[in-house]
């Protein structure tokens, strides 16, 4: 199950009209949904939308009570093609994923959706991972909505306004038979936040009836004809339809309209730190009071040219507020003005950098120079804030700070695998390693440094098609997780190899999560799973698919074995594409169940024995070799105890799992005898205590003999 | 607009530097309940995702004192704004430093609590000799930064009463007094989460204690002082206290402390010997003394299986890896070493001729090598595991004939010579010679390595020698041969070197 229990927040999604509800946005939008009367929601988990996964799924009582029908899909594209229940019933669906990466997925079933159009309400919730702590490539949604005409709706980032959108965004929907996105920022998707709830909404229309009755009308089709008429639909009904609504219900909000003769036209989810940012310059208060005027697009797509115009008309400049490239609003918001032939001049991306996060301080700066353009007295007579200009000072303790990305988890099981495949290299040499997404990524980084490129969810064996070639007999190596193996993997990168007759080989990371997005459940998980269908081998969907040569390694933990696998695999005469599953079970969900259910049955008396490992000190050098083959963040340099040598030694901290590795990695790289392992029986049997008290007086006299050859040495 | 800026009500704003999975969003729950039950309103915003992988991560809270349930809501900033931030909390050292260089401490307006331990980044742990940062400096930085600047050691207080590093942390945002919040307040905050209440609350008042009076800067280290030494060695002690300059005698009686404990009071007294054969060389300076001494003990306590067996047996050793693993009274404790002796080991500890016959001799040596192909787990704890070991400790009284012995002492007398010819012509190239011992080290393939890379840098000696920055070339040399594993620096470094000699030759 997901890394993250929400048992108790699941309880919130019950609350009824005027009661508050606090937490985080996500779950916000979750609940927000079952007041909008959804019917079904489906998804794809991954940051910063996977606690709305994982929400529902600990919510399935609550959703059964209301008849939704909640599913992990298999991709986002599955997704999306879910929507396809609301193109002809009244049905209100809504689907979830990470942006751009799942909308890149989603944008053929999307293209289809928004061609016809839907007649019951279809959100589409993306979680814009855009920015810090963003893992993916830095681009927009925007441009999905634009190309597929799709309306987007970015809001204010609180979580009553955030409600609204959802609610909005289903009445928007039916009003223009359009799908609509809802773009939701990581912060925004956990900013902690209340709101006051309505009563959960159990929809008139259901699934039943849906499938009971079933409908159909071949114009919302994309076939020709009717697609060509979807085209001109979208332009001459489904457009004037929405921007109607949106006017009519004022989504997009206007702030001091009057108060000066210039303004700052913003997406919604900019608003919060354009207020700061004013504040700081004495041009708002704290509760959001500005002495600017602001129009708030809450709907970022399509442009209300009406509600820009009438804002713009009477300014002599606005500053348009985008973050991300390229600037798709402002080019439309000069378009527009020049359509309409009202001269305000436009600012944007002259004042606010055109690429990258728009963080406080590049915010503050922007607007700064903004209002030092217009209005330079209004800045008079206070300070400008210190972040109002670019730093100058040199960057303080520049060399102690070095960067610290993310990496393997202590006792992580595929760890294991690319140590193996570094001893791998000191044989064979250096390899092409195709990467894929999922933690497995973390080998590029140190201490492994293996990986050339990563081409997407998926497509790590699909990223090395091309280099396939009979001119030499080395091999390529392609790294993929369970997570992307079932996500597309098993066709785009297994059939693909099969059919293509390749020569090289693929090694699937089988930790039985997709453990990257908080340890969600798959097909091939080994646990059982209330709700879903789990324990499908991968082996068996290879072998399915036409691969011969495939070998399962179960516990990764062996160098040794997984080392002797992937030489076997690069180097054997056998032709044809080679499979290597190296499984083990992902260490953070392991524990999770694990230390509970340790504690428990040491407080119950009962005999338990919990491993770890430990340095000694007195015989490691401090070459550190271990490490450069492990990176475990239990594994770490401590100073040297011995007077004479400066160099760190290695050590093993309090938190090591045992899992095994440190002890593997040292005798399959012939390191050092310096690791132990320690193993530490609570509640030792009485034949325990036994066989200690013989050893103990055995190994006793011994040492006293050791100790009386130093008597005299020392003090 | 309410009132002029300098009264109007503004944020309290914190932000939490941590590395993902330290619990700091925990920690902006705490702050949260804590304000919300204060009648503050409060919001606070992350990015976790795949950030939480023990990657450097934010989490971002900003406070607002409330008014009635209907007044209007302020706006808060989702994420910190350079110089508008008033606690800045740091779960480790570097992170602190992380929080200097985004500009997230100022001294108008931030109160910096920051925990001294260190977890190591990548960068630190995977070089070959001490990659580690200056500490120091990072607080040094951090003080001029902050208006106060609370530092300890926030992660031992915490451990020391099994909580977590959250809990002390929130006990020093208390002691700080930068809150505007009771004592209880904040105990209130933890016993209603309910998780570990108890620990928390200790460690919770253990990090308010470390604020409130924090302990004392640990004293500069002290320069090294004379270890004391036993009646065996009494006598070869008071010949180096005659013999050697006061500066030196501290590092030598390390030394010979090692080497009895290593073999025994004979042994201890050849290194003097050879200290002694070096002091009257032409040129020897007390710094070179006191490098070779050094380095000669170290070199003369090589780790061969006699040695790990030896110190892998002793009490002290159990003692020690049991307050290592925190053994509790009513536990038992088994120790497994993980012991990889191949071929050249065996050899190494065979006597020489008996060992250079096993390497040279192709059945034998491949018998061995069957036998000795995979790594052995010994269980130093069971009687049969312990003798074992026992009984290789004890070739120690063979030692001296063993094919590694001589090999090494050879090494050591070829490397005292060059030493000792160096310092009449130039000292400082002497001590840096002296310092090439550091190469070698470790076992099996890290050994052979180092070894190769000592030779690779001692070769390069006759074509220094007389160069004016013979030492200085030298050292880069060494350092190279530390930089990188494959030895891709440490060629490149000597590829460059011999372009500087023609050079010099052809502008003289």
């Amino acid at each position: 199950m997901a890394e993250r229990s929400f048992k108790t927040e699941v309880q919130k999604l019950r609350l009824g009209a005027g009661e508050e509800f606090r937490g985080e946005g996500i779950l916000a939008v979750t609940k927000a949904l079952l007041e909008s009367g959804v019917s079904y929601v489906a998804g794809y988990q991954g940051a910063p939308i996977s606690h709305l996964m994982d929400v529902l799924a600990d919510a399935n009582d609550i959703l059964a009570e209301l008849g939704v029908h909640f599913e992990h899909s298999a991709s986002e594209a599955t997704a999306t093609a879910t929507l396809a229940a609301s193109v002809h019933t009244p049905l209100r669906g809504a689907v979830t994923f990470k942006s751009t990466v799942g909308t890149n997925v989603a944008s053929d079933a999307l293209a289809n959706l928004a061609s016809g159009g839907v007649t019951g309400g279809a959100l589409i919730i993306v979680g814009e991972d855009y920015g810090e702590g963003s893992s993916i490539m830095q681009e927009r949604s925007h441009a999905f909505a634009m190309k597929s005409q799709v309306w987007l709706l970015d809001p204010r980032p609180n979580l009553p306004c955030i409600v609204a959108a959802v609610q909005h965004g289903f009445a928007l929907s039916e009003a223009s038979r359009t799908p609509v996105m809802l773009e939701l920022r990581i912060r925004a998707c956990h900013v902690h936040g209340s709101f006051v709830a309505k009563d959960n909404v159990r929809p008139a229309y259901t699934l039943k009836d849906a499938i009971e009755r079933p409908l159909r009308d071949t114009s919302r089709i994309v076939l020709p004809p009717a697609s060509y008429l979807h085209e001109q639909e979208k332009i001459t009904q489904r457009w004037p339809a929405a921007v109607q609504y949106i006017r009519d219900h004022g989504l997009n909000e206007f702030f001091a309209e009057g108060a000066q003769d210039f303004g700052i036209v913003l997406q919604g989810g900019m608003y919060n730190n354009v207020i700061r940012a004013l504040e700081l310059l004495g041009l708002a208060d704290a509760w959001g009071h500005s002495r600017v005027p602001l129009y708030v697009m809450n709907v970022t797509y399509p442009i209300v040219d009406e509600e820009l115009t009438r804002f713009c008309a009477g300014k002599r400049a606005v500053l348009m507020v985008e973050e991300g490239q390229p600037d798709f609003i402002e080019q439309q918001v000069n378009t527009t003005l020049r359509r309409a032939d009202v001269q305000t001049r436009v600012h944007g991306k002259d004042c606010l950098p055109m690429a990258g996060e728009y963080t406080g301080g590049v915010m503050l700066q922007g607007i700064t120079k903004f209002i030092e353009q217009v209005a330079p007295s209004l800045l008079e007579g206070r300070p400008l804030p210190r972040a109002a200009k670019p730093a100058t000072a040199p960057v303080p303790a520049a060399k102690e700070v070095h960067p610290r990305p993310p990496s393997f988890c202590t006792g992580c099981p595929e760890r294991p695998i690319f140590t193996a495949m570094k001893l791998v290299e000191r044989e064979l040499g250096p390899h092409h390693v195709s990467c894929d997404i999922g933690c497995h990524l973390f080998s590029i980084l140190p201490p492994f440094e293996l990986g050339a490129t990563t081409m997407g969810y998926g497509l790590g064996w699909a990223g090395a098609a091309a280099l396939n070639t009979t001119e030499t007999r080395k091999r390529t190596l392609s790294f993929m997780g369970d997570g992307g193996f079932w996500h597309n993997g098993l066709t785009s990168g297994v059939g693909n190899a099969v059919f293509n007759k390749t020569d090289n080989v693929l090694v699937i990371v089988d930790n039985s999560y997709s453990a990257a997005t908080g340890g969600q459940d798959i097909l091939s998980s080994r646990a059982d799973n209330p709700i879903r269908a789990t324990r499908n081998s991968i082996e068996k969907a290879v072998r399915g698919v036409g691969v011969e040569w495939v070998r399962t390694v179960t516990h990764t933990y062996s160098v040794a074995e997984m080392r002797d696998t992937l030489r076997e695999a690069l180097t054997t005469p056998v032709k044809g594409p080679k499979v290597v599953i190296a499984q083990s079970e992902c260490m953070l969900n392991r524990q999770r169940r694990e230390k509970p259910a340790f504690r428990q049955l040491v407080k119950s008396g009962q005999r338990a024995v919990r491993e770890r490992f430990g340095v000694d000190p007195d015989t490691c050098t401090g070459d550190h070799s271990c490490i450069r083959l492990s990176g475990c963040p239990s594994l770490t340099i401590r100073d040297n105890p011995d007077p004479l040598r400066t160099d760190p030694v290695a050590a093993v901290i309090d938190s090591c799992v045992g899992c095994g590795l440190c002890g593997e990695v040292s005798h399959a790289a012939v390191l050092c005898p310096s690791f132990y392992r320690a193993a530490l029986i609570h509640n030792p049997t009485r034949w325990d205590r036994f066989v200690a008290g013989v050893r103990a007086r055995v190994i006793g006299f011994f040492q006293r003999r050791i100790e009386r050859r130093l008597a005299g040495i020392g003090p | 607009m309410s009132g002029s800026p300098a009264e109007a009500p503004r944020t309290i704003n914190i932000a939490i530097l941590a590395m993902g999975g330290e619990g700091g969003g925990v920690l902006a729950d705490w702050l949260v309940d804590l304000a919300e039950h204060a009648g503050w309103i409060a919001q606070t915003t992350s990015v976790p995702g795949v950030a939480q992988r023990t990657g450097a991560t934010i989490y971002y809270v900003e406070l607002f004192p409330g008014g009635a349930p209907d007044a209007p809501r302020p706006v808060l900033a989702l994420m910190p704004f350079p110089g508008e931030v008033d606690v800045v909390i740091a779960s480790e050292l570097m992170e602190a430093g992380r929080a200097l260089q985004r500009g997230l401490v100022t001294a108008e307006r931030t109160t910096l609590i920051a925990s001294t331990h260190r977890v190591y980044s990548m960068t630190e742990k995977t070089a070959m000799g001490d990659g580690r940062v200056d500490a120091d400096a990072l607080v040094a930085a951090g003080r001029a930064a902050a208006k106060r600047a609370c530092f300890g050691d926030f992660a031992l207080a915490a451990e020391s009463v099994g909580s977590v590093i959250g809990a002390s942390l929130f006990g020093a945002i208390a002691g700080a007094g930068c809150l505007p919040f009771t004592r209880p307040q904040f105990e209130d905050a933890i016993r209603r989460a309910g998780v570990g209440v108890e620990p928390s609350l200790k460690a919770f008042a253990a990090g308010e204690g470390l604020v409130i009076s924090p302990l004392p800067p640990k004293p500069a280290a002290p320069a090294m002082a004379e270890p004391p030494v036993g009646p065996r060695l009494a006598p070869l002690a008071a010949r180096v206290r005659a013999t050697f300059p006061t500066g030196t005698v501290p590092i030598i009686l390390h030394g010979l402390l090692r080497l009895a404990d290593y073999q025994d009071v004979a042994y201890a007294e050849a290194y003097v010997q050879r200290l002694e054969t070096l002091r009257v060389a032409r040129g020897c300076t007390d710094r070179l003394v006191e490098t070779v001494a050094r380095y000669l003990a170290l070199w003369m306590s090589y780790e061969d299986t006699i040695r790990v067996a030896d110190l892998k047996t002793r009490a002290t050793r159990f003692d020690r890896v049991r307050g290592e693993v925190r053994l509790a009274k009513d536990q038992l404790l088994d120790i497994h070493e993980y012991l990889h002796p191949r071929v050249q080991e065996i050899a190494d500890t065979l006597p020489a001729g008996l060992g250079r016959w096993l390497l040279a001799t192709g059945w034998a040596r491949r018998g061995v090598e069957r036998v000795a192909s995979k790594g052995r787990i010994v269980r130093t704890s069971s009687v049969r595991g312990f003798l074992m070991l026992y009984a290789v400790a004890s070739l120690r009284r063979i030692r001296r004939s063993t094919l590694r012995f001589v090999e090494e002492h050879s090494r050591i007398d070829a490397w005292l010579a060059l030493v000792g010819g160096t310092a009449a012509s130039d000292a400082e190239l002497a001590i840096a010679i002296a310092e090439c011992q550091r190469l070698v080290k470790g076992y099996g393939d890290t050994h052979a390595r180092g070894l190769a890379n000592y030779n690779t840098v001692i070769a390069q000696v006759p074509r220094l020698n007389g160069h004016p920055d013979a030492a200085a070339t030298l050292r880069r040399l060494r350092d190279a041969a530390l930089a990188d594993e494959q030895g891709s620096k440490l060629a490149a470094a000597v590829a460059a070197m011999s372009i500087a000699p023609a050079a010099a030759t052809a502008t003289a």
